[in-house]
């Protein structure tokens, strides 16, 4: 996820402090996560200098930065151009399930048992997700279908190669 | 301006809640090594299940492997030919076949795979069905199954043949049906097979805060696991058997 086209959003909303757009950013995409103030800082003086904002005159104040920042007709497009284009589908080609699988019909193990334990671990965990859907609010729902989601997919790979585990057994003993 | 939520510290890794866990499985319903074929066509081989009062539970599975079976032996809807069913500390598998029927009219509450609406009826008087079986009066038995439609998403239709549903509203109002009555026992096969993921979620939703404030325990029968993560626990049926390595916390 880009940070500064994030803050840039952010800033479209409206002329802002780096103290806000931090709060802010914190609170929307931040996921335990904070950003740094020095991060802030230095993201918005780099967005300044490409003209994608602009810094406003220093502000009296005692704050530790009272410097506003606008976003630009440049950054506008910046932000619409992200918003558009789509994020890079990851496959995880290179998964722990994967290779757990792959690693245990080589060396002539049955990836059955592993197979149905990570099955159970990731709907344990969906059921913990659904329970916090249920009390949360809107964002919180938000956040959890999408690792619903994605757990979800996992578990249809876990299935679909559970029913295949012999023949693709074979196949693979077969390579080695 | 700031977030309308306090959702600070949000992330995936922090969902962390304590869920109904599924605790020592109790025998409020159990089947003992059931077996049931259909011809020679073995359905259920040695299938095992202890089901506790109150509980949730989520029966998954391959296609073919034996779950609408299990559940019908379990409701009582078929007998398997060797094994035991228990339900309340009664053999519901030796009980004749009327008690049986009665049993699972008074007792139990089922939401089927096909749906099996009546479709001559309106909407409502599926709903109301059970309770009609069940004695009550039509007036009231009516007013109890018009209250589940707004509930469903269902506003409009109650006077609606049941032939002239989509299947998924054809499946909320199996839902709303297996619920009227209040069961103890509510044997639900795929209940959410024909909804998109919106309305799924509605009805889970509804199902679960149903079962819930009416301490009723669900069997549910379904191969999505985001419906089956709305129940306390999940079983695996395999080849006949339920297989004995999920369901266990990890
Ligand atoms: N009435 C029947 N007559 C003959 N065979 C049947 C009958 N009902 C089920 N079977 C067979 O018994 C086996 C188990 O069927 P069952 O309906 O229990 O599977 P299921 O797990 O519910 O599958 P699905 O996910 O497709 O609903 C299958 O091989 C099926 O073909
Ligand atoms: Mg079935």
């Amino acid at each position: 996820m880009s940070v500064p086209l994030t803050l840039l959003g952010l800033l479209e909303r409206g002329p802002s402090h780096g103290y806000d757009l931090k709060r802010d950013y914190d609170a929307y995409f931040g996921q335990g996560r904070p950003l740094r103030y020095s991060q802030v800082y230095a993201t918005l003086s780099r967005l300044a200098r490409d003209g994608k904002a602009a810094a406003g005159p220093v502000e009296q104040g005692a704050g530790p930065e009272r410097r506003r920042y606008v976003i630009t007709d440049e950054g506008v497009a910046d932000v619409d151009k992200w918003l558009a284009e789509p994020a890079p589908p990851e496959p995880d080609l290179q998964s722990e399930l994967f290779a757990k699988v792959v690693l245990a019909l080589v060396l002539g193990k049955h990836a059955g048992n592993y197979l149905d334990v990570q099955r159970a671990a990731h709907l344990q965990r969906m059921r913990e997700l659904t329970e916090f859907k249920r009390q949360g609010g809107t964002l919180d729902v938000l956040l959890a279908d999408h690792a619903l989601y994605r757990l979800e997919a996992d578990l249809r790979w876990i299935d679909h190669t559970a029913a295949r585990l012999d023949t693709i057994a074979r196949t693979v003993r077969g390579q080695s | 301006m700031t977030p309308g939520h306090s959702a600070a510290g949000r992330s995936a890794a922090n969902l962390r809640v304590t869920g109904h866990g599924p605790g020592a499985p109790g025998k409020f319903i159990e089947a003992v090594d059931l077996s049931l074929s259909f011809g020679s066509t073995p359905a259920l081989r040695g299938a095992s299940l202890g089901v506790a009062k109150g509980e949730i539970v989520a029966v998954m599975g391959p296609s073919g492997s034996g779950k609408s079976t299990l559940l019908h032996c379990l409701a009582g809807i078929l007998v398997p030919s060797s094994g035991e069913v228990h339900f309340n500390g009664m053999r519901l598998d030796r009980l004749s076949d009327d008690k049986r029927s009665a049993l699972r009219r008074d007792r139990f509450g089922f939401v089927f795979q096909s749906g099996q609406l009546v479709p001559e009826l309106t909407a409502e008087e599926n709903v109301a069905l059970p309770l009609l079986l069940s004695g009550m009066r039509r007036g009231p038995a009516m007013a109890a199954a018009r209250t589940w439609f707004p509930t469903l998403g269902l506003d409009g239709l109650e006077s609606r043949r049941s032939g002239e549903l989509s299947g998924g509203q054809a499946q909320r109002v199996a839902l709303a049906r297996g619920l009227v009555a209040g069961p103890e026992v509510l044997f639900a096969d795929e209940p959410t097979g024909a909804l998109d993921s919106v309305s799924g979620e509605l009805v889970m939703n509804l199902l679960v805060t149903a079962a819930r404030e009416q301490g009723t325990t669900v069997v549910l029968v379904t191969h999505d696991a985001r419906v089956a993560a709305y129940a306390d626990r999940e079983v695996v049926v395999r080849d006949g058997t339920v297989s004995t390595l999920t369901g266990a916390k990890p």
